[in-house]
């Protein structure tokens, strides 16, 4: 990038044979007690990995249900947990899936990946700092997500399960369904909400005091931007989703009744609080991403990144228009045609930075001297599927077409091509990009190659048949359907069967790599990779910049 | 799975709680028992959608009112709105997301070839370019003004209330059924419970039959509606939020203890149709369909006379004249977020317009 490539002065006395700077503590005290940015970092992305492997097989079960019409494997399924069940059982388990796949990989997956993996590990270096500014807060988030997820975990074993889906509306989640699960998941909810919190708070703070001098906010390469970005929005987010769990919680157990319209309380009011964070949410999850994928579209087009203030801007234009959008999830909960108006016109106008994005990132490539290495098809292939993501979501903005989508296959094949073909895509991208980096290690080109284009096959044959499940109106969260949406649900789950055989490819390869994997230089990428990280070697030392780098 | 019980006070309120139009002083010492109202008028007429052996007479099309294998298209629409959305998403929507969808996928293709490493060695050093910047921040706006004018209208046409002499229809969601009353047809209530296959039902008991409609969709009581009449659509529900939706006449409206939503409609063709409920409701959402018949409004009065009720116009009877003049109060009251207090709130303590949830003493709150 031009504007970041950081012609880097600093002296490479630290960058070999360090002495003191890679002293490491011992196991316990390293992995369990972590103040170091790149071990935390580390911890955030195995932790995602594995909760990404339990997320992704929920949705292999909730799939192999919905191969074929009927109900098959529910029962089974609740009387191994339970033991035999009646059949309302077998049907509230169905929903105790959607809930648990979504709650996962939405705060225990993408979110700690790319905030909480990549961005400890790179957003400290590519901005030229030691660590992260408040170490210990950065362990106590970590951890804290740990918690939570095992209380998520825990959930379905302290009674019937949470079966609320991940919106946890009220009042199903109130009076709707008493016992201790629901409460499980709204406070799992609130320890991983409370860990992201520090989480940003520490972003911020590191970002806007811990620059190398003469790093100016301008000069900040775009993936420490987007963490910026994201941390603004969630730190102004996610006190909004803990307040609404909360009087959930209150209501559940005290007796209150925010919520409870027997006594005056609004149901929607819930839903306004949620979308209030929950669409900052969906940029929380995506925002990073744009920031992997300008690197590596730089890094592989050995050229700077095109209207680099026109990408970092994009961003905070997302981000703030984001925050005020959010009732176009509620569109048919009775809003008044004016405002529905608005929110259709506002939700509209996010497509225009986020079109700008897609540009830049092609007229970064234009002109360029392209090398597709595995990182660069992964951005690639997010390039594209982003964009179908993103145009569904221009038609999903309509209130008025809102009318037959909402709560169809075609919001859940919108936002998984957002989402999962989108947000999972950069985190894919990002691995690679950085994995030798991380680890020094090299991975396979040929196993990255071939589990891109597995898995590329695979969730599109996922995916995109949830379109015309949609339109012709499919309702989301059903175990059972009427025999006409057989054959694209059929279609959809050979779809799952590919992705996941890429998914196996995608192990083979990180095992390979570490067992067997050539050493990774300092910078395997070429001239193209302007960014600190860069200068380092591969590992990096346990604590580097001991000497600040100075940026001109 | 008793937890998912809510508690049966509230399905007991929910079904007590009598239409707008008891809520009058007239009739409010009577919340009427649904077919017994206004002292039958005449030997109950046949109902004219069924058969001598209670199986309805009248069968979906094949394509219309419910889903198509391996379609991808939409359901056809049978409403004016329906047909206007569904023009706006096929010509306008669908053609402009292909093309930038198409026009994206060209350029990554073309750089791909042609800036390649072995096609182009060294790299430009671009990385600025005022105009093409503008260029393509201005092209989306005006594309997004281009969708936004048809969308807007499009929500004008939908929000267009009904006209005074509509008829009403009250979808009031339960777990994990639906249940029906016309208001203005002399209180009918009808329930309408998804029936199900033959394996599954006890002997005797009436299961699915392909003239019910496609498993999963047919239901053993259907709703009966005019065509080319308009029709208010008012949902409510009496535990959790549910969602009426018919994606045949494009609606979609979400059922939610403690208010009252309203939207319109017309149906321009006789047929059955059908629909589910659109939101998560606990363990059977996946089993509360809801089915349409659309009938001509000839067939429509008979089937109202042979469910006990009556046509508002045809008699000048005081009960069926309050609850025209409530329909007033009702469309107030449905604005949703302005719901707010309605006049009948604050008239009549019990079975106030307040719906769903089990308040026979909330008489005061008004609110929400």
């Amino acid at each position: 990038m031009t504007d970041t490539a950081l012609p880097y002065t600093a002296a490479h006395d630290h960058a070999h044979g360090d002495h003191d700077a890679d002293h490491k503590p011992s196991f316990f005290a390293r992995w369990f007690m972590s103040t170091n940015h790149k071990d935390i970092g580390t911890l955030y992305l195995i932790f995602a990995i594995f909760a990404g492997i339990i997320g992704g097989a929920i949705s292999g079960i909730m799939r192999a249900e919905l191969m074929q019409p009927g109900i098959q494997y529910l029962p089974w399924w609740v009387a191994k947990l339970h033991g035999e069940g009646t059949f309302d059982e077998a049907m509230h388990f169905w929903n105790v899936l959607i809930t648990a796949h979504g709650l996962i990989m939405v705060f225990f997956m993408v979110m700690p990946a790319m905030i909480g993996g990549f961005g400890n590990w790179f957003v400290p270096i590519m901005i030229g700092a030691p660590d992260m500014a408040f170490p210990r807060m950065n362990n106590i988030s970590f951890w804290l997500t740990v918690a939570g997820f095992i209380l998520l975990m825990l959930s379905p074993f302290v009674g019937v399960g949470a079966g609320t889906g991940w919106t946890v509306y009220a009042p199903l989640s109130t009076y709707g369904e008493p016992g201790p699960s629901v409460d499980f998941a709204i406070f799992s909810l609130h320890l991983a909400g409370a860990a992201s919190i520090l989480g940003a708070i520490n972003f911020i703070t590191t970002i806007f005091n811990m620059r190398a001098p003469g790093m100016t906010l301008h000069k900040m390469p775009l993936f420490a931007w987007s963490v910026l970005v994201t941390a603004f929005l969630l730190l102004l987010a996610l006190p909004v989703l803990a307040a609404a769990i909360t009087m959930l919680i209150t209501d559940r157990n005290f007796g209150t009744a925010f919520y409870d319209p027997q006594y005056g309380g609004d149901p929607v009011l819930y839903q306004h609080l949620f979308w209030f964070f929950g669409h900052p949410e969906v940029y929380i999850m995506i925002l990073p991403g744009f920031g992997i994928i300008s690197h590596i579209i730089a890094t592989f087009s050995r050229k700077p990144v095109f209207g680099y203030l026109g990408m970092a801007y994009a961003m905070v234009a997302i981000g703030l228009v984001g925050f005020v959008v959010w009732a176009h999830h509620m569109f048919t909960t009775g809003l008044p045609v004016q405002v529905k108006m608005y929110f259709t016109a506002a939700t509209m106008v996010i497509a225009v930075p986020t079109g700008v994005k897609i540009f830049s990132w092609i007229a970064t490539m234009w002109g360029g001297s392209i090398s597709f290495k595995t990182p660069m098809v992964w951005a690639i292939g997010f390039i594209f599927m982003f964009t179908v993501g993103g145009v569904t979501g221009v038609v999903l903005a309509n209130g008025g077409v809102d009318d037959y989508m909402q709560d169809t296959y075609y919001v859940v094949a919108h936002f998984h091509y957002v989402l999962s073909l989108g947000a999972v895509f950069s985190l894919f991208a990002g691995f690679y990009y950085w994995f030798p980096k991380m680890t020094g290690k090299m991975y396979s080109e040929l196993l990255g190659h071939v589990h891109f284009w597995v898995f590329f096959i695979g969730v599109n044959l996922l995916f995109f048949p949830m379109h015309f499940l949609g339109l012709q109106g499919m309702p989301r969260r059903i175990p059972d359907y009427t025999d006409q949406y057989a054959y694209w649900n059929h279609m959809a789950t050979v779809g799952y069967m590919v992705m996941a055989a890429g998914m196996a490819v995608f192990f083979v390869n990180i095992i390979y790599a570490l067992l067997a994997g050539k050493k990774a230089e300092a910078n395997p990428w070429g001239e193209g990779a302007t960014t600190l990280e860069w200068t380092l070697p591969s590992p990096p030392p346990f604590h580097q910049f001991e000497t600040l780098p100075k940026i001109d | 799975m008793r937890s998912f019980l809510v508690p049966s006070i509230l399905l007991a309120a929910g079904l007590a709680f009598a239409s707008p139009g008891t809520a009058q002083p007239a009739a409010a010492a009577a919340p009427a028992p649904a077919a017994a109202a206004p002292a039958a008028p005449a030997a109950k007429a046949a109902d004219p959608t069924l058969d001598a052996t209670g199986k309805p007479l009248h069968q979906a099309t094949p394509g219309v009112g419910e889903p198509v294998d391996k379609a991808f298209y939409l359901q056809q629409q049978v409403t004016p709105t329906g047909k206007e959305a569904h023009d706006f998403h096929n010509y306008i929507l669908v053609p402009l997301i292909t093309i930038i969808s198409a026009f994206v996928l060209l350029l990554l293709l073309w750089v791909i070839i042609r800036y390649r490493r072995a096609a182009n060695p060294t790299p430009s050093r671009t990385s600025h370019n005022t105009a093409i910047e503008i260029l393509w921040t201005l092209a989306p706006v005006l594309i997004l003004v281009a969708i936004a004018i048809p969308s807007i209208k499009l929500l004008a046409a939908q929000f267009k209330p009904a006209p005074k002499g509509a008829v009403t229809l009250k979808a009031i969601g339960n777990q994990w059924f639906w249940s029906y009353e016309y208001p203005d047809n002399g209180n009918i209530q009808l329930t309408a419970n998804m029936l199900k296959e033959e394996g599954q039902v006890g002997k005797g008991q009436r299961y699915r039959t392909d003239a019910d409609g496609p498993r999963l969709l047919a239901t053993d009581q259907r709703v009966v509606l005019p065509v080319g009449v308009p029709i208010r659509l008012v949902t409510t529900a009496t535990d959790v939020i549910h969602s009426w939706a018919m994606p045949a006449f494009w609606i979609k409206l979400d059922a939610i203890p403690g208010r009252l939503n309203e939207t319109s409609f017309v149906i321009q063709k006789e047929g059955v149709y059908f629909g589910q409920c659109s939101e998560l409701c606990g363990a059977r959402h996946a089993y509360m369909p809801i089915a349409v018949e659309a009938v001509s409004p000839a067939k429509f009065a008979q089937w109202v006379a042979s469910k006990g009720g009556t046509m508002p116009g045809a008699k000048a009877e005081p009960a069926s004249t309050t609850a025209i003049g409530n329909d007033a109060t009702d469309a107030t009251a449905n604005g949703a977020v302005e719901a707010a207090p309605t006049v009948d709130a604050t008239a009549t303590p019990a079975p106030s317009n307040k719906p769903a949830t089990a308040n026979p003493a909330g008489a005061g709150n008004t609110g929400n």
